[in-house]
């Protein structure tokens, strides 16, 4: 039974802007070379994605500096799960183009993921790119309208190679800056091999109504393995991005490793919505963070329920006064799976504040993680930071841990951290189902409700397909 | 038509038995109300019947209009028109009264038939104004933050839009003042009708005032003692459970 709820409200103009007709496009393949840097990571690697992107000499040098740095590091294993062990980095093929990425033939694809296409109905078209039928699918068409409007206001929306090529004045300043390449050993990777994903600018005050979405990028790099994301958003802009989809996405690649960041300048203001929901065998360890200058603001709003092993710890840097950071998390972590996020909040400037609610559902035996920083030094007045972490445990092997670690230093501080777990009680249970709801449909009833003031942040679009996404997760989960 | 209650015998998990041997039948159109002291199983034949998964049913058999309750799940005896009010309803975070009745009422749908959302609201509204219940209590989650009274008077609330056909009201007057009391005796009232029947589990005398019973049966130590008219109620409002005693099973 699938249980529409209904929204509380409709903002018609958010719907009118992500209703983009998905039901243009054209299936053919255009002509496209093929490349391919084989297996493993070396110098020649690198030179082969410089060659074939044409990068100025910076990048070039950037990208060689970048892997000196990732084979220097180790393995984070030390609190980090051992499952990092089975990444083999030899095996991973670092640059693929559209035409030599593997395809699967229909009878290859599984039937529970037919099944979730057909009950968060998905066009047809798009189900053969997402099921790895088809190497790639064409959004230009449906992308053209807005890139129009998008230029015609003065807002640049490129991918990563194009925008460090065409608009270095704007986006070499702040690239690397937000994330340094050596802030982990896979943002140095992402650094070293990073391609497609989006490079945004907003100008001096304007406020973009419609969500810019990664889908309009559509092409196999923005779904890639190691996208680069920078958006900046001038003085007083505002804007909102999303990226993902919350249909599976079968991918033959088992690392992803991306890099997003996030640049606020005063008094802006950025929304960055992600639903991740990669096939079961990727490894999707991700580094994301804002720059939130005086009275700007970075909100991140993160839902992962794929992958085998999601690590991503969203991120803001608090550096002029009044800045504010949040990081609204919400993850599903079913039998196979480990989702270990949570967010890092650092505080660089009086009177900023920080907000992290993140709650996390284990089912079967899936295991969900959350880590949070929270740092305040002792030379800053006036900063608040409030945590809320809340845990779910469906069933008796369910697992779930929590890692706070929070520093605040000084005494002009208010700092506030709560943590739940709680399962489904059998009373509630009992009292849903002595209504005539099955018990399957309760524990969707219950678990929704746990998320539910979560949810309601995301853009309705995604908020409806979530809550029938959660509903089909735990079908299978109730005994 | 009638729910039938016969010999039936429950105990805990570990094996302690609460009920010895009840016999009880409640005939559609009519009203019985059940009385006894702290301890006599009133809540756990409630909950039995209901099929709670903290009881095991040891011996006997329970049949609604000829069907046999014990062989169903909670959610199938409630689809063939069991209702418990209870007497601590269960508080739903994050979901909405509203959405809530809509999924118990869309349960009892054919498959592929949709709940019409303008009728059902309609519905919903007048029964809310029936009840004295502010309209938005539609947004709020069930039973969250509610007062004793506000989650009694929701219970009403969902018995009168899921009409079921034998309704167990456990200890509903439990925790009301007199003007919450006579609001729920007024949707309980609503809803009688010769197709429905109703058990009203109580300690007090007051609640039948309000909600004049057809018959009155006493419990004690696991089955009914004694049964008789209204005025039993009376009777024990009066003298207590002393006389009980006398009349406990060996």
């Amino acid at each position: 039974m699938s249980l529409e709820l209904l929204p509380d409200t409709l903002d018609t103009d958010t719907v009118e802007a992500v209703n983009i007709d998905r039901s243009i496009g054209d299936f053919t393949f255009p002509e496209r070379n093929k490349f391919d840097a084989g297996r493993g990571l070396t110098e020649k690697t690198i030179d082969y994605i410089s060659d074939v992107k044409n990068d100025p000499q910076w990048v070039r040098e950037f990208r060689h500096r970048a892997l000196k740095v990732f084979r220097d590091k180790p393995m984070p294993t030390n609190w980090a799960t051992h499952d990092l062990d089975n990444i083999d980095f030899d095996q991973i093929r670092y640059y693929l183009s559209d035409g030599e990425k593997p395809k699967r033939s229909w009878d290859d694809v599984p039937a529970d993921v037919l099944e979730t296409f057909e009950r968060l109905g998905i066009p047809q078209q798009e189900r053969a790119f997402l099921a790895g039928v088809e190497a790639q699918f064409d959004s230009e068409a449906a992308y053209s309208n807005v890139k129009e409007e998008l230029t015609k206001q003065g807002v640049i929306f490129v991918n990563s190679s194009e925008g460090l090529k065409e608009h270095e004045e704007i986006f070499r300043p702040w690239f690397g800056k937000v994330i340094p390449t050596g802030d982990n050993k896979f943002s140095a990777l992402n650094s070293a091999v990073f391609s497609g994903g989006s490079f945004i600018y907003i100008p001096k005050g304007l406020k973009l109504k419609q969500p810019l979405q990664a889908y309009f990028r559509i092409n196999s790099e923005s779904f890639g393995q190691f996208e680069r994301t920078l958006i900046i958003a001038d003085e007083g802009a505002e804007l909102m991005y999303m990226e993902g989809c919350t249909a599976p996405k079968f991918e033959t690649a088992t690392l992803h490793s991306a890099v997003v960041e996030l640049v606020a300048l005063k008094g802006a203001k950025i929304q960055y919505v992600t639903v991740q929901n990669w096939s079961s065998n990727v490894f999707n360890l991700v580094t994301k963070r804002g720059l939130a200058m005086e009275d700007a603001e970075v909100r991140w709003i993160d839902c992962n329920i794929g992958s085998r092993l999601t690590m991503k710890y969203p991120g803001v840097i608090m550096k002029g006064r009044r800045a504010r950071g949040e990081v609204i998390s919400i993850a599903l972590a079913n039998t196979g799976q480990h989702q270990d996020t949570g967010a890092k909040m650092i505080h660089a400037a009086d009177e900023t504040t920080s907000n992290v609610v993140s709650k996390s559902i284990s089912v079967g035996t899936g295991r969900a993680t959350y880590r949070g920083q929270v740092f305040i030094p002792k030379h800053l007045k006036g900063c608040k930071n409030n945590t809320e972490c809340d845990a779910l445990l469906i069933n008796n092997k369910s697992r779930t841990d929590t890692y706070p670690a929070i520093t605040v230093k000084g005494n002009q501080h208010a700092t506030q951290h709560e943590a739940s777990v709680s399962q489904v009680s059998r009373e509630m249970l009992f009292y849903m189902m002595q209504r005539g709801i099955s018990e399957g449909a309760a524990m969707s009833l219950a678990v929704n409700g746990f998320i539910n003031d979560l949810v309601r942040e995301f853009p309705m679009e995604y908020s409806v397909e979530l809550k029938r996404l959660i509903d089909l997760e735990m079908e299978g989960s109730v005994g | 038509m009638s729910l039938l209650i016969e010999n039936l015998h429950a105990s805990l998990e570990d094996g302690t038995p609460i009920l010895k041997g009840v016999n009880l039948e409640i005939p559609a159109g009519e009203v019985h109300a059940i009385m006894g002291p702290n301890g006599s199983g009133k809540s756990t034949l409630s909950k039995v019947i209901a099929g709670h998964e903290a009881y095991k049913v040891t011996a006997g058999s329970v049949t609604m209009d000829g069907v046999d309750v014990l062989e169903l799940d909670i959610d199938q005896r409630s689809r063939a028109g069991l209702f418990l009010a209870f007497q601590y309803p269960a508080e739903v975070p994050g979901v909405s009264n509203a959405n809530f009745i809509r999924a118990a009422l869309q349960a009892r749908l054919p498959k592929g038939e949709e709940l019409d959302a303008v009728a059902y609201y309609k519905n919903l509204y007048a029964k809310m104004d029936l009840l004295e219940i502010n309209r938005k209590f539609t947004a709020r989650s069930v039973n969250e933050g509610f007062s004793g009274g506000e989650k009694k008077r929701n219970e009403i609330l969902q018995l009168m839009m899921l009409e079921p056909t034998y309704v167990i009201l456990d200890e509903t007057d439990s925790g009301l003042d007199i003007d919450a009391l006579k609001i729920v005796a007024k949707g309980v009232n609503a809803m009688r009708s010769a197709h429905r029947g109703f058990l009203l589990i109580t300690h007090y005398q007051r609640l039948l005032d309000y909600i004049a019973p057809d018959h009155v049966h006493v419990m004690a130590a696991g089955q009914i003692v004694r049964s008789g008219g209204a005025d039993l109620a009376l009777e024990l409002e009066e003298n207590g459970y002393d006389f009980l005693k006398e009349l406990a099973p060996a």
